[in-house]
């Protein structure tokens, strides 16, 4: 049997009603030990920040494993400058890879979502040999490391322009 | 026509539907062979549903108003195979077509009895089932006299983080369908009848409520 896939449709500008929970933003509690926020702003191709998207994040633990008691996933609406933000661990290196953290981002005005990575600055050596980043060029691969933050690292995400991140067909 | 397994989500530019115009991502995509990052994805089981949360019309004092109907269906892969214990998200307007969220300001009333949203999780063979009440069509500025069909909006898990799937039900018959932007932004018209749920009248139940069914397939998991 071969179903056809039924196809994506845009989250719209009333998500926060039914994507949205009290927890979303905490992948691992506050007060765990070693957390960190991984945040950023959200922009369009005009260079407005975008206030009504939803950026979700989906890592391994610390170990690398993902699952394992950790709940690995985050959800985080924009706020009114388009910020988001997940409180959780850095994830350890998976197989061959990189630490990193899936980023999907989803909004009114994209009729699925879009997916990249977040990759962390102070882990040149491992970046250097990751197979993903290793696909991208130059430019492309340097929309997909974040910066340090004071309260841990930061990604801003930019869906067009000159800066445009790179996402991934999936 | 486009045949089963090829890409059956609508291009992430369409202009007519204007918004995708700032919005769309302006680099061409680039290729990820899934890694267990993509093939893997969040376990969320009874912790993330309450008793109830699948009848949108019993979570206050009283009844909201409209035309009451049940949603039922089941979650599957393109292979057939049932989706288990998978979360279901939905949401939607009220009867008269108004969100509760404070950006709507069409001008048409709220109903204190309903909030428009649910969540329940697949059972055994990937089957879902709510009572809500039917939406209402609402007008929006994407062009002039632009008003969006009946829809239910769904989101949904399966078992990968790129199995993740956002999509909208739309009604039969629907008139409004035929000039919607996002619902044409799905090019192939086949695929877009996937979006249109079926009127089940075995599943009314009778004296209460009438049915709908809408079935939701998920890509294959690529792993096995």
């Amino acid at each position: 049997m071969t179903l056809q896939e039924t196809p994506s449709q845009t989250v719209g500008p009333y998500f926060a009603i039914g994507m949205t929970w009290d927890d979303g933003t905490f992948v691992v509690p506050e007060g765990t030990q070693g957390a960190l926020w991984l945040s950023g702003r959200v922009f369009d191709g005009e260079g407005a920040t975008i206030p009504d998207a939803i950026v979700e994040t989906w890592q391994a633990g610390p170990d690398g494993r993902f699952g394992e008691g950790f709940r690995g996933f985050g959800r985080s609406p924009t706020d009114e400058h388009g910020r988001w933000g997940v409180l959780t661990l850095k994830p350890g290196p998976v197989d061959d890879q990189a630490p990193h953290v899936d980023l999907a981002v989803y909004a009114r005005g994209l009729l699925r979502q879009v997916m990249t990575r977040l990759y962390f600055p102070d882990e040149e050596r491992r970046n250097a040999a990751d197979p993903v980043l290793s696909g991208l060029d130059a430019d492309a691969r340097a929309t997909l490391v974040a910066e340090r933050s004071p309260e841990g690292y930061t990604m801003d995400i930019h869906l067009q322009g000159p800066h445009a991140t790179a996402f991934f067909a999936f | 026509m486009t045949g089963v397994g090829s890409d059956p989500h609508p291009p992430l530019l369409y202009p007519d539907y204007r918004a995708t115009r700032a919005r769309a991502p302006s680099r061409p995509l680039a290729d990820l062979r899934p890694t267990l990052t993509e093939l893997t994805g969040p376990v969320l089981g009874e912790g993330r549903v309450s008793e109830g949360d699948n009848d949108l019309t019993a979570q206050h004092e009283g009844e909201p108003q409209g035309e009451r109907i049940i949603v039922h269906g089941r979650v599957r892969e393109s292979s057939g195979r049932a989706v288990p214990d998978t979360l279901v998200e939905v949401w939607q307007c009220n009867a008269a077509g108004r969100y509760r969220h404070a950006g709507d300001q069409h001008p048409a009333p709220l109903d204190p009895n309903f909030t428009g949203v649910g969540r329940c999780l697949t059972d055994a063979e990937g089957r879902f089932r709510f009572v809500t009440i039917k939406p209402g069509a609402y007008p929006w500025r994407n062009h002039p006299n632009a008003w969006r069909p009946a829809h239910i909006h769904f989101s949904l898990f399966g078992r990968a983080f790129t199995q993740r799937l956002v999509t909208q039900l739309y009604f039969p018959g629907d008139p409004l369908c035929p000039y919607d932007p996002i619902f044409n932004a799905v090019r192939d018209p086949a695929a877009r009848e996937l979006l249109v749920c079926r009127f089940d009248l075995e599943q009314a139940v009778p004296d209460w409520a009438l049915a709908y069914e809408f079935d939701i397939v998920l890509r294959e998991t690529p792993f096995e």
